[in-house]
């Protein structure tokens, strides 16, 4: 019951609760703890406590990651809003094939495909995604296939 | 004088986020069909928020109000590719055709 999930979900919860709330006496700190452990308890007895909640395997590697993906958003925005204000839009819909194994891998591919402005997962089927490109550069940087190994590399963790 | 250039920062910043959000308005109009004005939105939501929220962040000072406005950016981050995820899953699904190439085999 007591496990790293359960504990980081808890550090999460309490540390949100604190920034939130902005008032520390010792009566409502201890009622954020107490409410904390009552969530972490609900988790636990309704079996979401998984990782698809906690991905805790992701945590190594997440700041990197982050970095990287700020990056190509920044990047891609630019070129989106090049291709907007210059009218040269060929939009096309391909399919991918994704190299990551477990759901919540899967799950963060599609999520970095759809937050990158310019490309889009329309359909996901097993291991293959549908994508819908604004022009065909962008196309070829998910055909390119560099997010899906920093996936695959976010996902291995450690 | 460190007063004074956080101030520019923050107005350059929320400059950049007034130009990302006009211009991703723009592609909502221009645009030819609803999968190509999903990019535009996404523009929105990442661009545009997070450059706004960097200027206030730039103009709160630092304060709990900044990891508020950090967790706002962050929300922001993780909701919006789920809109646009279902919009476009849906376009699909109700069987709307895409304006352009189709390449290979799509679901």
């Amino acid at each position: 019951m007591i496990n790293s999930k359960s504990i980081a979900l808890f550090l999460f919860l309490l540390g949100f609760w604190l920034l939130m709330s902005g008032h520390y006496t010792v009566l409502i700190t201890s009622l954020g703890v107490i409410s904390c452990l009552l969530c972490v308890y609900l988790t636990i007895k309704g079996n979401f406590l998984d990782n698809e909640t906690i991905p805790i395997y992701f945590f190594p590697r997440l700041i990197q990651y982050t970095i990287w993906l700020i990056k190509e958003i920044f990047i891609s925005n630019i070129t989106t809003a090049k291709v907007i204000l210059s009218k040269s839009e060929e939009p096309e819909l391909f399919s991918v094939k994704a190299t990551q194994k477990t759901n919540e891998g899967k799950v963060t591919y599609a999520n970095s495909i759809t937050l990158t402005p310019g490309t889009v997962t329309t359909q996901i089927k097993d291991n293959v995604f549908e994508v819908h490109a604004l022009t065909k550069e962008f196309g070829d940087d998910v055909r390119g296939s560099e997010m899906d190994r920093m996936v695959t590399w976010l996902e291995k963790g450690k | 004088m460190l007063d004074l250039s956080i101030q520019i920062i923050s107005i350059i910043s929320f400059v950049g986020g007034v130009f990302f959000i006009l211009t991703g308005s723009i592609g909502l109009i221009r645009l030819p069909d609803v999968f190509s004005r999903i990019h535009a939105a996404g523009m929105i939501d990442t661009a545009g928020a997070s450059f706004i929220i960097l200027g206030m962040i730039l103009q709160s000072g630092f304060s709990l109000i900044t990891a508020k406005l950090v967790f706002i950016g962050i929300f922001i981050f993780f909701t919006s590719p789920i809109t646009g995820h279902v919009t476009a899953n849906l376009a699909r699904k109700k069987g709307v055709i895409p304006i352009g190439k189709t390449k290979g085999k799509t679901l």
